[in-house]
């Protein structure tokens, strides 16, 4: 595997394979009444967010906890980002701190990118700008396939706003990575030009949507809806909303979060026994302790500098 | 245009001195000389062209023995951004001529959109008089279109025509309104001077950051589709020939804007257009790793867009290469690429960049290349520079085949932001002779005995 993980496209077949794999073992750890393992114990994770995040951060956070690593968090707001500091003196600034992994969001696209140029610790991309989101992609083929069983040969269906998504751009690149076919719909609007190019077909009506095996709603963003994208918010739901209608008693439903009841997904189907959604929030946790494991401490991934060569690497196990 | 406007460009006072340049290879299509020759520069003009070897030295000459060289009309580069007034930092008249001139260039026109913008005749008389104390090569300035570039009133044309502007532009900034572009197509009848146009169309570009194509989906950027630039040059050439104006499209990026002006120019439209190096030679492939040196407007397109700008360029319709170069500081350019700044730098590696991607592959002919090098001129009602007899002693002299590393020994240019930094190019100008006087000299490159 790579030392950071900027992009889906950063990972093989493989690497997938191994982080899902490494987050099984995870869970069953989680599954126990302490839920510790010292695998990162004496190294500094930073979480460093530049847009408001609840899940993302908070996962991150418990991952790096339940990995006993030491833990900072710094949020744009408060900090000397308020002060007009520029990311690269941030970076460097926490840079000397020796963090093994600095967790970075930022609202533009690269810029996790740019971080990695500027630490030596390894860069974990948690959202850049409307580009990528990785381990919501790797939460999401985990979640997927534990309950489906498979990830091959699955047909997904992404519907809503793609144009804005960074959860769409990572989630097309894992899911035809994992042998999945997908599918994107929405809006003419919200459909960028181009996108086939990523490998998926490009729908703008749910005509179709009964071949889906799996159907990911995204989220329409409030400042979207108030823009020109959609003439209403009613004529979105009224064409593309998921209502118990429209999916079928064998399909699956997933949703980045956080929903917007009774806009791009009805109550009745939030709250179905099809809905992934509470499930694609646990698995969070574990996937996000599994990519800080793989990319760390993981077995092509060395330790790296001074005094970290003897540091533990060994199978997670409980504290 | 008949009289040629050259007395609108300035520079630092400059003894021409007697130079003889022996055993150059002599290219100048327009002047009909292709082949190795000396050539004798007095007096602040070509004084005689001998066969090679053949030339005597007068007694002050300096002599450049200049076999293995190409000698060529000196470049003209109608689209350069001095930054100056306002943002010295990145580069001022003598960083940035200093920089034209080791491009090879003899001559360049600025733009006004510095801080404060040049609206008004005393920034513009303030800029000539700084020009004749820092410029290495003749300097032009043009001046805006509309006050501070607004885009809702015309700047005092006329006035500003008197006071020794170039040309008319809002570069950086298109004319949003079409009432105002006729406007100044109108008062273009008392002014005078070339019209020099930014094509954008807002609406369309909104908060782009690159080229709307299969790269920008994937990234998640958004996208300036190529209608944004060609609807608007749509918009100006049927403005252009209802009022029977002039008007220079500047840095052509998109297939669709090269039609729009074929059909105009087959149409009689007097319109004429330019396109950069990193237009013709780079697309929106380079930035996939983000990278902020990949990053202008208009932005880098398809491999399709570009190979529509290098027939363009061949069959004329692209009259001339300009660099837009536009230096940017580092801290600028180290920021996300949605934030950082628009603009690269150009004027040290254009002819080079050129040459190694276009001529020494064979898609280009080299005279072709020298014309448009030089052809910036001619919009602005400039004399081209010319090797012929008595013609103003404007002259690069060029070693086509020196291998060189963009940036390697560091810029003349104040500022780095170039798209070519790193590449290996072959073509290095040595030496710049611009209206009569060394405007650089290669440190490398040997000083030839002086007789």
């Amino acid at each position: 595997m790579k030392r950071h993980l900027l992009s889906v496209d950063d990972l093989s077949r493989e690497d997938i394979e191994r982080i899902l794999g490494r987050a099984e073992s995870f869970a069953e750890v989680s599954g126990r009444e302490i839920k510790k393992v010292p695998t990162l114990r004496g190294r500094t994770v930073i979480n460093l967010f530049y847009e408001a995040s609840t899940r993302t951060s908070s996962s991150f956070e418990l991952a790096a906890k339940r990995l006993s690593a030491d833990l900072v968090s710094v949020k744009a707001q408060g900090s000397s980002v308020d002060k007009g500091e520029s990311l690269k003196d941030t970076v460097q600034t926490l840079s000397a701190y020796d963090p093994a992994a600095v967790v970075f969001r930022s609202p533009y696209a690269g810029a996790a990118g740019l971080v990695a140029r500027w630490t030596p610790a390894s860069v974990i991309n948690a959202g850049d700008g409307k580009r990528e989101h990785p381990t919501q992609a790797l939460l999401d083929l985990y979640t997927l396939r534990r309950r489906a069983g498979r990830l091959e040969g699955l047909e997904v269906w992404i519907v809503g706003d793609v144009l804005h998504s960074r959860v769409a751009r990572s989630n097309i690149l894992a899911f035809s990575r994992m042998g999945c076919r997908v599918t994107v719909c929405g809006p003419p609007t919200l459909i960028p030009r181009g996108v086939e190019s990523l490998g998926c077909e490009v729908r703008t009506t749910l005509e179709e949507l009964g071949q889906a095996d799996v159907v990911y709603a995204l989220r329409m963003q409030h400042e979207r809806m108030t823009g020109t994208f959609v003439p209403s918010l009613r004529e979105y739901a009224a064409q593309y909303q998921i209502d118990g209608r429209r999916l079928g008693a064998g399909q699956l439903l997933m949703h980045p979060g956080p929903v917007n009841r009774g806009v791009e997904l009805s109550a009745e189907v939030i709250d179905s026994p099809q809905a992934l959604i509470t499930d694609q929030v646990e698995s969070g946790v574990v996937v996000r302790m599994a990519v800080l494991y793989e990319l760390l401490a993981g077995g092509s991934a060395l330790p790296r500098g001074a005094g970290t060569s003897s540091r533990a690497t060994s199978e997670p196990q409980p504290a | 245009m008949s009289t040629p406007l050259d007395s609108l460009l300035d520079r630092a006072g400059s003894a021409p001195g007697a130079l003889l340049i022996r055993r150059a290879h002599l290219l100048d299509p327009r002047a009909g000389l292709d082949g190795p020759g000396d050539l004798l520069l007095r007096g602040g003009a070509v004084a005689e062209i001998g066969a090679p070897g053949a030339l005597e030295a007068p007694a002050d000459a300096e002599i450049v023995e200049a076999e293995g060289l190409h000698a060529f009309p000196a470049f003209v580069d109608c689209h350069v951004h001095l930054r100056t007034p306002g943002r010295e930092d990145e580069e001022d008249i003598e960083t940035g001529t200093r920089a034209a001139a080791a491009g090879g260039y003899g001559a360049i026109l600025a733009m006004p959109n510095t801080d404060p913008v040049v609206d008004t005749a005393s920034i513009l008389g303030s800029l000539r008089e700084r020009a004749r104390g820092e410029a290495r090569i003749p300097t032009g300035f043009t001046a805006a279109v509309t006050v501070g570039q607004r885009g809702e009133r015309l700047t005092e044309m006329a006035e500003l025509a008197e006071a020794g502007a170039a040309g008319f532009t809002d570069d950086g900034f298109p004319l949003r309104s079409a009432g105002v572009m006729r406007q100044a197509l109108q008062y273009q009848r008392l002014a005078g001077r070339c019209i020099a146009l930014h094509e954008e169309d807002p609406a369309l570009s909104v908060d782009g950051a690159m080229h709307e194509g299969e790269v920008s989906a994937l990234l998640g950027v958004a996208g300036i589709p190529s209608a944004s630039e060609s609807t608007v040059v749509a918009r100006d050439a049927e403005l252009a020939a209802y009022e029977d104006g002039f008007i220079h499209v500047q840095h052509v990026s998109a297939r669709q804007t090269v039609e729009v002006l074929e059909r105009a120019r087959a149409a009689g439209v007097r319109v004429t257009a330019e396109a950069t190096p990193h237009h013709l030679l780079l697309t929106d492939e380079c930035v996939r790793g983000l990278d902020t040196h990949f990053k202008m407007n208009p932005p880098l397109r398809s491999e399709d867009d570009r190979q529509a700008l290098v027939d363009g360029l061949r069959s004329g319709v692209l009259g001339c290469i300009a660099t837009d170069h536009a230096p940017h500081a580092r801290e600028e350019k180290e920021e996300p690429f949605e934030l950082a700044p628009m603009g690269v730098t150009g004027l040290e590696s254009a002819f080079a960049a050129v040459h190694t991607d276009l001529v020494v592959p064979g898609v280009l002919a080299l005279g072709l290349v020298i014309e448009r090098m030089t052809a910036g001129a001619e919009p602005f009602g400039l004399s081209i520079p010319s090797l012929a007899r008595d013609a103003p002693a404007n002259v690069c002299l060029v070693d086509l085949a020196a291998e060189w590393e963009v940036g390697e020994s560091g810029y003349e240019s104040r500022s780095s932001n170039c798209a070519f930094a790193g590449r290996r190019l072959v073509g290095r100008v040595r030496m710049t002779i611009a209206a009569g006087a060394v405007a650089f000299r290669e440190r490398s490159f040997a000083i030839g005995a002086v007789a």
